[in-house]
C-alpha cells in the first residue's frame, strides 16, 4: 500500500488525560499516549468499552484538554497561545455517534451550512459546498429545503455528516457513524466515507466497535487498552495479534477465526486473513481451483 | 409443541396529522412461534421489525387480524384489561440502549423492580433476584451501582429483570447493537443458555448475521411483510435476495460461496468458523490436494 507516511495529519505526544481528578471517582482515560495519524487514509481506532476512545479523538479539536502532552494538527500546537481552538475545529471535523440528534436548523441546507457559514463562507462558494457535502454523504437534493426533523433515520445521518464535510475539514473523526444502521446502510455510508477519503486526498479517523467493519474500510489501526494504544499498524499486521486481541475484550472478523482455524489443521492461508475477497482469492490460488 | 404467539394477518399503521400521512408498517403479516424456540428476526431499518416486536409484547394492538399470545387472544373484540395485562406478563423486552432501561441505581433494586410492580410477597423476591442475577452471572454485582457497569453488564442485568417477572418469551431488540466485541459475545451467550436450559422463546431481532446464525429460525421482515422464513442454513443460502433486502450473510457463508463458485464441493450451511474450515479441509482433500 502506497502510504504516506511522510505526511502527517495529526499527532498526540504523550498525552494524558484524568477524569475527577482528585477525588473519589477519579479514572485516568488517557495514558501517555503517543500516535501520528498519517495523512492521506482511514485509521481505525478500535478498543473496548471504557477504552479511552471517546476521549482521545476529543482531543482531537480540543473539546478534551490534556491534563500533559500535545496535540498537534497541522503541524501546530492546538494549545499553543497564538492558535484559536475555533480555527482547529474548522481543521478537524468530529462527527458524533448518532449526530442525527444533532440537527438543529429551519432547512437541512441551512443546517449543512451552518459550520461553513461560522467560518465566514458565503454566496455561490457557501451554496457549493452544501451541494458538494450533499452529494459526498448520498443526501437527495430534493430533501435540502425540507425541515431535518421530517426525513427520515438514515437520511438525518446523512445530513449531520454533511454539516461537517461542508468544512472541508483536512482530518474527519468519526465516532461509530454506521451504528444502529442495518448492513445496507452500512456499507453504504462507510463507502461513502472510504470515497471521501479517496477524493479529497484528506485523512480519516473511525471509531469502532466492528471487526469487520473497520478490516473492510480501514488502512491502518490503531487499538487502545485501559488508556494506552498497544498496536498501531497496517490493518493485516493488526489482526494476526488474534489472541492479543481478545484478551481486551477485542476480537478478530469472523473470517479471521476461520483462516486461524484453516492453520491449526495444517491449510496454511498465511495471518493476514481478514477479508473474504482475500481468504477465497489465497485459497483457490493456493490450491488451483477455479480451473 | 405448543404455540407461545400465534399471529393471523396482522397489520398495524402509524397515524399521521391526515389521512395521507398514515404510514401502514405491517401489512397482513402471519406466522406462529413455538414455545421454548429461538427465532432471529432480521430486516432492514424501517422493515417493521420493531413495529412487529412492540405488538408481541402488546405496547401496540394490531387494527387489524388476529393475535393471540400464550392462549389468549388479545384482538378479541370483548377482551378484557385483565386479559391483556395477563398476556403481557408472558413477554418482556430487552432494548438496545443499556442506558435506557435501567431504572434503579443498584442492581439488585433494578431487577426487583418488576415483580415488586406485580406485589409478590418479599421472600419470594428475593429469591427471585438472587436466581436471576446467578442466571446472568452477575450475582457478585447484586449491591453495585448500576451506572457504573459496561453496556454488555448493564443488558445482561436487563436480562435478570425479565427472568425475575417469569417471562416466557423475551424480545431481543438489537440488544447487542451497542456493545464492543466482548459485550455482545457475554450477552449472546446468556441468550442462548435461558434459551437452551429454562426453555425460554427467544426473539431476536438484530443486525448482526452471526448472531442470526446461532437461531433455530430466521424470519427475514421486508416492506412490513414476511419474504423469508426458515432455518439459518436455508436463509443465508439464498445470498442475492439477502443482499437485496438490504442485509448480508454470515461471513462463512460468502467464503464458502466463493469456493463452490470455483469448483470445490463445500456445504453452504456452515456457520461456526471451526467447522467451516473443516470442511474447506475436507473438501480439498477429497480433491487430492496436498495439504
Amino acid at each position: 500500500m502506497n502510504l504516506n507516511t511522510e505526511k502527517c495529519a495529526a499527532e498526540f505526544r504523550g498525552v494524558s488525560f484524568t477524569y475527577n481528578k482528585g477525588i473519589a471517582y477519579e479514572k485516568k482515560a488517557v495514558r501517555s499516549v503517543s500516535l501520528k495519524i498519517y495523512g492521506g487514509c482511514v485509521t481505525g481506532l478500535i478498543g473496548s468499552t471504557g477504552s479511552g476512545k471517546s476521549t482521545l479523538i476529543k482531543m482531537l479539536n480540543g473539546l478534551v484538554k490534556p491534563d500533559e502532552g500535545e496535540v498537534i494538527v497541522d503541524g501546530t500546537n492546538i494549545w499553543d497561545k497564538k492558535v484559536k481552538i475555533r480555527d482547529v475545529r474548522f481543521k478537524v471535523g468530529l462527527v458524533m455517534q448518532y449526530p442525527e440528534y444533532q440537527l438543529f436548523d429551519e432547512t437541512v441546507s441551512e443546517d449543512i451550512a451552518f459550520g461553513p457559514k461560522n467560518m465566514g463562507i458565503s454566496g455561490d462558494e457557501l451554496k457549493r459546498r452544501v451541494a458538494e457535502a450533499a452529494k459526498f454523504s448520498g443526501l437527495d437534493p430534493d430533501l435540502l429545503e425540507k425541515s431535518p426533523f421530517d426525513i427520515s433515520g438514515g437520511q438525518k445521518r446523512r445530513a449531520a455528516l454533511a454539516g461537517v464535510i461542508a468544512m472541508t475539514p483536512s482530518l474527519l473523526v468519526l465516532d461509530e457513524p454506521a451504528a444502529g444502521l442495518d448492513p445496507a446502510g452500512r456499507r453504504e455510508i462507510l463507502g461513502r466515507i472510504k470515497n471521501y477519503q479517496r477524493e479529497s486526498g484528506n485523512s480519516v479517523v473511525i471509531v469502532s466497535h466492528s471487526m469487520e467493519d473497520v478490516a473492510k474500510y480501514c488502512d491502518r489501526l490503531a487499538v487502545m487498552n485501559k488508556g494506552e494504544i498497544v498496536l498501531y499498524d497496517e490493518t493485516d499486521r493488526v489482526f494476526s495479534h488474534g489472541e492479543e486481541l481478545r484478551d481486551m475484550g477485542l476480537d478478530v472478523p469472523e473470517i479471521t477465526k476461520v483462516a486461524e482455524e484453516l492453520a491449526r489443521l495444517g491449510v496454511d492461508v498465511g495471518n493476514d486473513v481478514y477479508t473474504v475477497k482475500y481468504a477465497a482469492e489465497r485459497l483457490i490460488e493456493k490450491y488451483g481451483l477455479g480451473k | 409443541m405448543s404455540k407461545i404467539i400465534k399471529a393471523e394477518n396482522v397489520s398495524f399503521s402509524y397515524e399521521g396529522d391526515t389521512p395521507e400521512e398514515r404510514v401502514e408498517v405491517l401489512k397482513n403479516i402471519s406466522f406462529e412461534i413455538e414455545e421454548g424456540s429461538f427465532t432471529a428476526i432480521l430486516g432492514r431499518n424501517g422493515s417493521g421489525k420493531s413495529t412487529l416486536a412492540k405488538l408481541l409484547c402488546m405496547i401496540n394492538l394490531p387494527d387489524s387480524g388476529r393475535l393471540e399470545v400464550d392462549g389468549i387472544e388479545v384482538t378479541r373484540e370483548d377482551v378484557t384489561e385483565d386479559e391483556i395485562y395477563e398476556a403481557r406478563r408472558d413477554v418482556g423486552m430487552v432494548f438496545q440502549n443499556p442506558d435506557n432501561q435501567i431504572v434503579a441505581t443498584i442492581v439488585e433494586d433494578d431487577v426487583a423492580f418488576g415483580p415488586e410492580n406485580l406485589g409478590i410477597p418479599s421472600e419470594e423476591i428475593r429469591k427471585r433476584v438472587d436466581g436471576a442475577l446467578e442466571a446472568v452471572g452477575m450475582s457478585e454485582y447484586a449491591r453495585h451501582s448500576a451506572s457504573r457497569l459496561s453496556g454488555g453488564q448493564k443488558q445482561r442485568v436487563a436480562i435478570a429483570g425479565a427472568l425475575a417477572m417469569k417471562r416466557k418469551c423475551i424480545i431481543f431488540d438489537e440488544s447487542t447493537a451497542m456493545l464492543d466485541p466482548l459485550g455482545r459475545k457475554e450477552v449472546m451467550k446468556n441468550i442462548l443458555r435461558l434459551n437452551k436450559e429454562d426453555g425460554i422463546t427467544v426473539l431476536l431481532i438484530t443486525h448482526y448475521m452471526n448472531e442470526a446464525s446461532l437461531a433455530d429460525r430466521v424470519i427475514v421482515i421486508d416492506n412490513g411483510g414476511i419474504i423469508m422464513d426458515g432455518r439459518p442454513s436455508e436463509v443465508f443460502s439464498e445470498v442475492d435476495k439477502m443482499w437485496e433486502a438490504g442485509l448480508d450473510v454470515p461471513q462463512t457463508t460468502e467464503l464458502l460461496q466463493r469456493l463452490r463458485d470455483a469448483g470445490l464441493d463445500v456445504p453452504k450451511d456452515i456457520f461456526d468458523p471451526a467447522e467451516c474450515a473443516a470442511v474447506i479441509k475436507a473438501a480439498l482433500a477429497d480433491r487430492g490436494c496436498a495439504i
